[in-house]
Formats: structure tokens, sequence, C-alpha cells
């Protein structure tokens, strides 16, 4: 959030909210600021706001309070044909009575442009997309990632500078998911296009992304780049939504510079970095990645607090092992070790002690 | 070269498939059999039945057969009535149909193709007898025995000779075909060859009216007087020339009663048939009334057809009639001008409604839908007859523009009793089939088409007009045939409030099956109707696609 305010803020939102019924915020308070050619994903579980969000930059929704402003001008009393934002639909609502050409080419005529211009783009357009060959077809003729394609080039055939997408990929299987992520991270990136995307898929948030707003209830739970993230969640919310997490409870014992010591509920105490702890006292939330767990002794650090731990399990996954472990009284608790010639196989029953680095052990919000 | 696929017994798969869907169809058929037995025996037939009467015009020659095969030889250009033997076939077969009152049908199944016949056929058949009496008078005054009943069946009855059963058959036949009556009672009596063939007439005459009053009025054949055509016929039997020979070869029952009788008959004073028809009424001599009857003889006429296009059969052809007859070419276009009319201001009323329905919250939406289905709770009946309280010059309408200022209190709108009442109140009354299948429709297109539309940079109107629009057509191809079709045959709504200048084809089909009784042209006017119908959903598959008329879904 530190670009807030930024003059160089390409699409900005300032303080905004938005209710529906009067009674209820979906939108709380949000402030959001992106620069020129960024590729930002808005992630968050369902009926978090996240479509809410686009509707209002696109004008189809009103703000109910707040400023959105484009480019730095103010876009509230702007009707949604003048805004020139590209915007690609979760079901890509392609004309069914057009064909793909005829679809294409409609933003160019409502913006009275001659023919053979236009004709020069839809087939350009048809070609960036990779489907030159089917201008003639009816959307219903195409399968889905075809039409996904289709949507994806007439909402970029007029050159908006700023696309918004909803959910583009959410009805199309894994692998299509994929080549279509690929392609259009390359096209935007190509063309400079700043894209706001919208997903509750967090693979395609962290592999798309330049920056993800995590969204809950209304709010931005934390905006970064995906490495960041990942590593450093800013809330329990954050680091439980993003991949795979382990968690204990437990009260902040003391707390030393960047780093504090936490006694868990079980009455065992290990170090971590407080990121949203205050007060020696307060509930917190322990979060460790499941990579980030070491049991070799060798490589923790000297004096660094260790846990007991039993395996109750051994998951061979191929690339990785995953173990589970009874932890403080949790038998939760994930391991994973790379499989690697020289990594040891735990045994279910085995007793050993557990360890990290205490800059991976985050102690959050309760 | 497909190879014949065999199926796992080694049949042919194609017949071990089409014996499986057999089986279902059967199923499905005997699922669907009651219906269609109802809709045959209540639908199909009775107007199958209906469409026939549109062509046919078996009473001409069930009612008067001789006059019609000997009209068959009249000239009806040369403008003049034609002679004697006509007019002794038209005695004779109208004395029958007098005697079983079938006359008087004919007669106005005429009179639709020429007026006053009906009357020229009533008053004949009640002065037949007249002529008829003159002969029986004469005969009996001869010999009583001509007036006895048991004589009368002496001289024609089976004697254990020859039978002219040929005859009787013939008889028996015409009768049937003349009358509803049942006509087919075995009676008491056996036509006699030899006197058949001595006096033909007469056997003739006498074998109808022997089966006649045997089966109809029940009598005994061998009590009864017969009827007066039984002595015209005698009498014109023995004017023949041959008459003298015939009986000379007579050696039967009452051979000499018949020789005293060939005696006297030259002596009878009687008119010719021709003058006896003239003296009841002078109509009978005028070519047109002949010429109509020559042009209805045939069993099947296009004449109901034409007369539906205001169109009518002449010596001369086919011809329009007379100026002042002709309406129902007015009538079709101005149904079917109306109906378009109506159907096109249902799509401006409806559309905005049924765009609303579609795009409000459920709650709101089918809350309102209860107020567009209200009018389907009241009678038809009181809806129009509101519009007429609505409607009049004294109405509410009228008084309120009145009162606002806009129309001047001597110079009232006339919204009734014509177009315009008949436009306003099937407008209204057809709204809810217009909105109905639009909001289904409608309901089907996702909001995100117009969002799409918007955010690509088309205006409101644009987006709606390029995008939303093309895909409610069958929206609207599906309310409009329905408005359409609902409006042209559309009858109480224009006869409560349409006036004169209101009314659709359909009211004056109700006139002619209800009033005029004119059931062959009412028939060929909702044949026409039908055919229209037809033909505009034809076009309609043609141009719009029939696949492209949906419903909902
Ligand atoms: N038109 C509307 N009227 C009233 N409430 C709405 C409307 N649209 C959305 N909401 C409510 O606003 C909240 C946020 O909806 P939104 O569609 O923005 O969620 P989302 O984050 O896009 O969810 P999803 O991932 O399921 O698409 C939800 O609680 C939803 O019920
Ligand atoms: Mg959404």
């Amino acid at each position: 959030m530190s670009q807030a305010g930024n003059s160089a803020a390409f699409v900005e939102f300032e303080r905004v909210q938005k209710s529906y019924d009067g009674e209820t915020l979906v939108v709380k308070d949000l402030n959001l600021s992106m620069p020129k050619g960024e590729f930002l994903t808005m992630l968050g579980p369902s009926g978090s706001g996240k479509t809410t969000c686009l509707m209002m930059l696109a004008g189809f929704e009103t703000a109910t309070h707040g400023a959105i402003r484009l480019d730095g001008v103010s876009i509230n009393d702007i009707p949604p044909h003048k805004r020139g934002i590209g915007m690609v639909f979760q079901n890509y609502a392609l004309f069914p009575h057009m064909t793909v050409a005829e679809n294409l080419s409609f933003p160019l005529e409502v913006r009275k442009m001659g023919k053979s211009l236009r004709e020069e783009k839809v087939k350009r357009a048809l070609e960036m997309v990779q489907m030159g060959d089917f201008g003639g077809r009816r959307p219903a003729q195409l399968s889905g990632g075809q039409q996904q394609r289709i949507a994806l080039a007439r909402a970029l055939v007029f050159e908006p500078e700023l696309v918004l997408m909803d959910e583009p990929l959410g009805a199309l299987d894994k692998q299509l998911r994929e080549t279509l992520q690929f392609e259009i991270t390359n096209l935007a990136h190509d063309l400079g296009i700043t894209v706001v995307y919208v997903t509750h898929d967090q693979t395609e948030a962290l592999t798309m992304s330049d920056r993800v707003a995590v969204f809950d209830d209304g709010r931005i739970q934390q905006l970064a780049p995906p490495d960041e993230l990942y590593e450093k969640p800013q809330n329990s919310f954050v680091a439980q939504f993003i991949g795979e997490n382990n968690t204990l409870d437990g009260v902040v014992q003391e707390i030393r510079g960047d780093t504090c010591i936490v006694k868990l509920d079980s009455g065992d105490v290990i170090d971590a970095v407080p990121v949203n702890v205050a007060n020696v006292g307060d509930r917190t939330l322990v979060s460790i990645r499941p990579e980030r767990v070491e049991f070799d002794k060798s490589r923790l650090q000297e004096g660094a607090h260790t846990l007991k731990a039993e395996v109750l399990e051994f998951i061979y996954m191929g690339d990785i092992f995953r173990t589970r472990l009874r932890v403080a009284g949790r038998d939760d608790f994930i391991i994973k070790t790379r499989n690697a010639p020289d990594q040891v196989r735990l045994e279910p029953g085995q007793q050993i002690d557990i360890g990290w680095l205490a800059e991976d052990c985050r102690a959050l919000d309760a | 070269m497909s190879e014949q696929v065999l199926a796992a017994d080694g049949r042919p798969l194609k017949s071990s498939l089409n014996r499986a869907l057999r089986r279902q169809k059967m199923r499905a058929l005997m699922l669907i059999a009651p219906l269609l037995l109802f809709i045959m025996l209540t639908f199909v037939i009775p107007i199958g039945q209906m469409l026939f009467r549109s062509v046919e015009n078996q009473i001409v020659g069930n009612t008067i057969p001789k006059t019609v095969a000997a009209l068959a030889a009249w000239d009806a250009d040369q403008n003049e009535a034609p002679d004697e033997t006509v007019f002794q076939a038209l005695f004779y077969d109208m004395f029958v149909a007098a005697e079983a009152k079938e006359h008087t049908k004919l007669g106005s199944r005429l009179n639709y193709e020429q007026a006053g016949i009906s009357s020229l056929f009533r008053k004949s058949g009640r002065s037949l007898s007249d002529i008829g009496e003159l002969y029986q008078d004469a005969f009996e005054d001869l010999n009583p025995a001509w007036g006895d009943g048991a004589f009368w069946f002496d001289l024609m009855n089976d004697n254990g000779g020859a039978i002219a059963s040929g005859l009787m058959i013939q008889q028996r036949d015409r009768l049937k075909r003349l009358t509803s009556a049942d006509i087919s009672l075995d009676v008491d009596f056996a036509l006699r060859g030899d006197i058949a063939q001595a006096l033909p007439l007469t056997a003739q005459q006498y074998a109808s009216w022997a089966l006649y009053t045997a089966n109809v009025d029940n009598d005994v054949i061998a009590e009864e007087t017969p009827w007066e055509a039984v002595y015209a016929a005698l009498a014109d039997d023995l004017r023949d020339p041959e008459a003298g020979a015939r009986l000379a070869a007579y050696d039967g029952p009452g051979a000499d009663s018949l020789l005293a009788a060939l005696a006297i008959v030259p002596d009878i004073a009687a008119p010719s048939y021709k003058d006896a028809f003239a003296e009841i009424d002078s109509g009978w001599l005028e070519p047109r009334v002949w010429q109509t009857i020559q042009t209805y003889s045939p069993p099947f006429t296009p004449g109901y057809f034409l007369n539906s296009i205001d169109l009518e059969q002449t010596p001369n052809g086919i011809e329009w009639r007379p100026e002042n007859q002709q309406i129902y070419l007015t009538l079709f276009w101005r149904t079917l001008v109306m109906s378009l009319t109506i159907t096109g201001s249902c799509i401006l009323l409806g559309y905005p409604v049924a765009w609303m329905l579609a795009n409000l919250p459920a709650r709101t939406a089918n809350l309102l839908m209860i107020l567009v289905l209200l009018p389907f709770w009241t009678s038809l009946l009181v809806r129009t007859s509101a519009w007429k309280v609505l409607l009049q010059d004294q109405g509410v309408i009228n008084s309120l523009l009145v009162w606002i200022g806009l129309v001047a209190d001597d110079n009232r709108l006339s919204l009734i009793n014509n177009a315009t009442g008949t436009i306003i109140a099937m407008t209204h009354i057809l709204l809810p089939f217009m909105i109905l299948p639009l909001y289904s429709v409608l309901k089907t297109i996702p909001p995100s088409y117009l969002r799409a539309a918007k955010s690509l940079g088309a205006t409101n109107w644009t987006a709606f007009w390029r995008v939303y629009f093309p895909q409610s057509i069958p929206g609207i191809g599906a309310g409009s045939i329905l408005c359409f079709i609902l409006s042209i045959g559309y009858y109480i709504t224009p006869e409560i409030v349409g006036g004169t200048r209101g009314v659709f084809i359909s009211n004056r089909i109700a006139y002619h099956i209800s009033t005029s009784l004119n059931w062959g042209l009412a028939a060929a006017l909702g044949a026409i109707l039908l055919a229209a119908v037809l033909l505009l959903y034809w076009a309609y598959d043609r141009i719009v696609g029939i696949d492209n008329v949906k419903l909902g879904g």
C-alpha cells in the first residue's frame, strides 16, 4: 500500500465502499493503486467482493462512497462505454448471433472505424490468439478454450489500456487453463496493457501476476508480489489462504526486536518473527510453511528451540515426500522434503525433533 | 461402400434397431391414443366435415334430380326459359320434394346465389297439388274407381308376373337422397313389370308414393288414394303418342279402365306445366332463375369459395359480384391489417414490460407477473364490456380528455364501434400472449451480453439494438404468431366493440353459421382463413425459421 496516492498511479481506488442493499458493506474501504502496465490479480474466497470491485471499475456498479480514478481522472460519472476498458467475462459473453469476426469487429464498428481498417485489426487480433481460421464461425461452434481466446481477442482488439478479466479461465480444465495463463501473461506483457485479473485459484494468481491483492470480507488483506505473499503473509488469513501452512496456537512471551518467543498451548516454547502481534501476552497464531521445517539438527541455528514430534504418516508423492507429524498436541502438522538421494525417509512411529529458522516462523494475529 | 453391420444375433443392425424403435413408437402411440381419439372425434372430423361443406352442393341434384337432368340440354345463352320437358320434370321433382318438405331447403340454398328464389320455391310447393287435382277430378268423374286406393293397388301390384324391381330400387334411392327420413322399410308392394312398361311415368310416381306412404306416413298402401302427381303422371302417360299401342299390348288388371281413360285424356282442360308454373309465379319464366339452377346443379361447386372472395359463377364464366355486394375481400383485408396492427401494438406495449419483468429481482417480477396474468382471471366478456364503458362517447376516457381540455366537449373522440375500439380492446386482451413468451425468452438472455457490449464501447441504445434485441427476436416471433393467429380468428371482442367498421371476417362467419345459415359460405370463409394462417406460418418459417420460435428455456 506504499504506492497509494502515487502520482504515477494508473488505476486508483481511494476509500471505496460499496453496498448493494444499504445494510451491509460488500466492499469496505478499498484502497488500491496500480501503475501502468501492471498485472494485478484479485484473489479471494467466494463472495469477498472481487467481482464487485471489477464492476465498479468497469462502470456497471457505482461506488457507494469513495473515488475511482483512471489515469488521474475520476471516472465515477463516466458511463461504461466511454471508459475504454476491455473486459473479459467469466462466461465469455460472446454475442451468439454474430460470427467470431463480427464479435471482434463490434467494438471497432461502434468506434466508427473504417471497414478495411476494421478487417485488418480483426485479422490481427485473431492471429494474436492463434484463431486466424475461425473468423466465420459462431461462438456456439467453438470449444470452451477457443471461446475464451476469442473473448480475449475481443477485449483487446480496440486496444484498451486497461483490461479487466473476471475468472476468465474458471470453466476450463487444468491443462488448458495453464496454457492460457501463459498466453494471457505473455500477451499482456507484449502489449504493455494494464490488467486487473480476478480469480480464486491461488496458483493462477501466483504464477501470473506482478502483484496479488488478497481479498476477504470486502477488504484487501494483503497486496504484494507473489513471493512476498507466500513467504511473508501479513496475517493469518493470508497465511492460511495461500499455499499449505502449519499453524500452532500460543501466547507471546517475549518480544526482542525482530524476533519473539511464543509459548505454545502445549507448553513448548518456539522462536518466531512478530508480524502483527504487538504486546507480550497477546494470543497468536504461529505459521510455518511445511517445506521450511527441519528435522536435521545440524541444519538448525545454535540454540534454536526445537519441538518433539512423532511421525504419523509418510506419503511418497514423487518429487516430494510429505510427512504428517504429531506436534504440540496437534496431529495435522505437515512437513515436505525434497526427493533427493541423501534424503531421509521417516518411518511412522519414529520420534524426532523439529525446528526452523526463526525468520520462517511468523507470529500472526490469532 | 459401407458394409452391412450385423447385430449380435446376426440380423442386420439396422433392422434390429428399427424393431426396437418400433416397439418404442408403439408404446408412445398407445400413450397418446386417448388424446388422439378425442381430437379426432371432436376436432378433426367435425372440421373436416365443415370444410367439406364449403364445396358440397348435393342438395340440388338430390332434391330435383330429373330437372337437373332435363336442364343439362338447356342452353343458358339463349336467354329464354326452358321448354315444357324441364317444367314437367320440375313438377314431379318438386311434388315429391314438397311432400317431404325439402323444397324450401333447396329454395334457401339457391337463394344464396340469387335473391328471390326462396319464395319462388315456397310458393310453388303449396300449389303443385292443384295441378294434379285437375287430372284426378277428371279421372274420378270418368270412373269413381280411380279414387279408390285398392283399385290402384290392384293395377300396380304384383300378381305373379314379372317384377319391375329396378324401378323400385331407383325410386327408393331417390327418396333416400331427398329426405333424412328412414326409407329402408320393406313395403308390402311390388311393382309389376307389364304396367311399368305400359305406364312408365305413372309406375314411377306410384312407386315413389307407395314407398313414401308406407315408410314415412306408415299407411297401408292398398287403402290410400295416391297423391295427385300420380294422376298427372297417368295423364302424361296416356297423352303419349305411343300410349295407344302400349295399352293394346297390356292385358293386366284395369286394362279396360285405362282404355276408357285414354279416350278422355285429350278432353281434359289443363294448362301445360310451363303455364302452370308461370301461373304460380312468373319468376319461373326468368332465364336467370334457370341459369342459377343449372350453374349449381353439379354435386360439388366452387361457388362458395368464389363468393368468399366476392366473385360469382355466371353463365358467362366467373365474374365480380355486384359492387354493393362485395364485402369479403374488404373484410379479409381489414382482418389482416387490424391483426397486424394489434400484433404490432402488442409488441410495442409488451416488450418494455417483458424487459422490466426479466430484469427485476425475482420477487418483484413474480408480483408483477400476477398483474400481467390478472386479465386471465376475469371473463373475456367482462373485460370487453369494460372497454365499452371506458371508450364510449360519454365514457371515462372521453370525459377525462374533455376535462383536461385536450378534446372539445362537442367533439368527443369516437373510440368505440369502429376499428379503433377493436384495436384498443384486442390489444389489451392479447397483451399477455405477447408478454409471456417474450418474458420467458428475455429471461434467458444473460445481462452480461449488454455489459459486454457496453464495455466494448457501445452506447446503451447500440448495445440494446445490436446485441440484446437480435437475441430477443425468437420471443417476439413466438408472441407475434400467438397474437396474430389469435386475433385473426377473434370474434367476441370485435362483435361487442367493433360496430360495423371494426368487425372481422370471423364475425361474418359467425353470422353465416347462426343467422343466415349459409354454412357452405361460412365453411369456405373459414377454409380461406385457415389457409391464410397456414400460409403466413409457412412464410414466417421461411423468413425467420420456426426453430427460432421459443416459448422459453
Ligand atoms: N447485484 C447484487 N445485489 C446484491 N448483492 C450482490 C450483488 N452482487 C453481488 N452481491 C453480493 O456482494 C457480495 C460480493 O459479491 P461478488 O460478486 O463481488 O463476490 P466475488 O468475490 O466476485 O465472489 P466469486 O468468487 O464467487 O465470484 C456477495 O455477498 C454477493 O452476495
Ligand atoms: Mg465473482
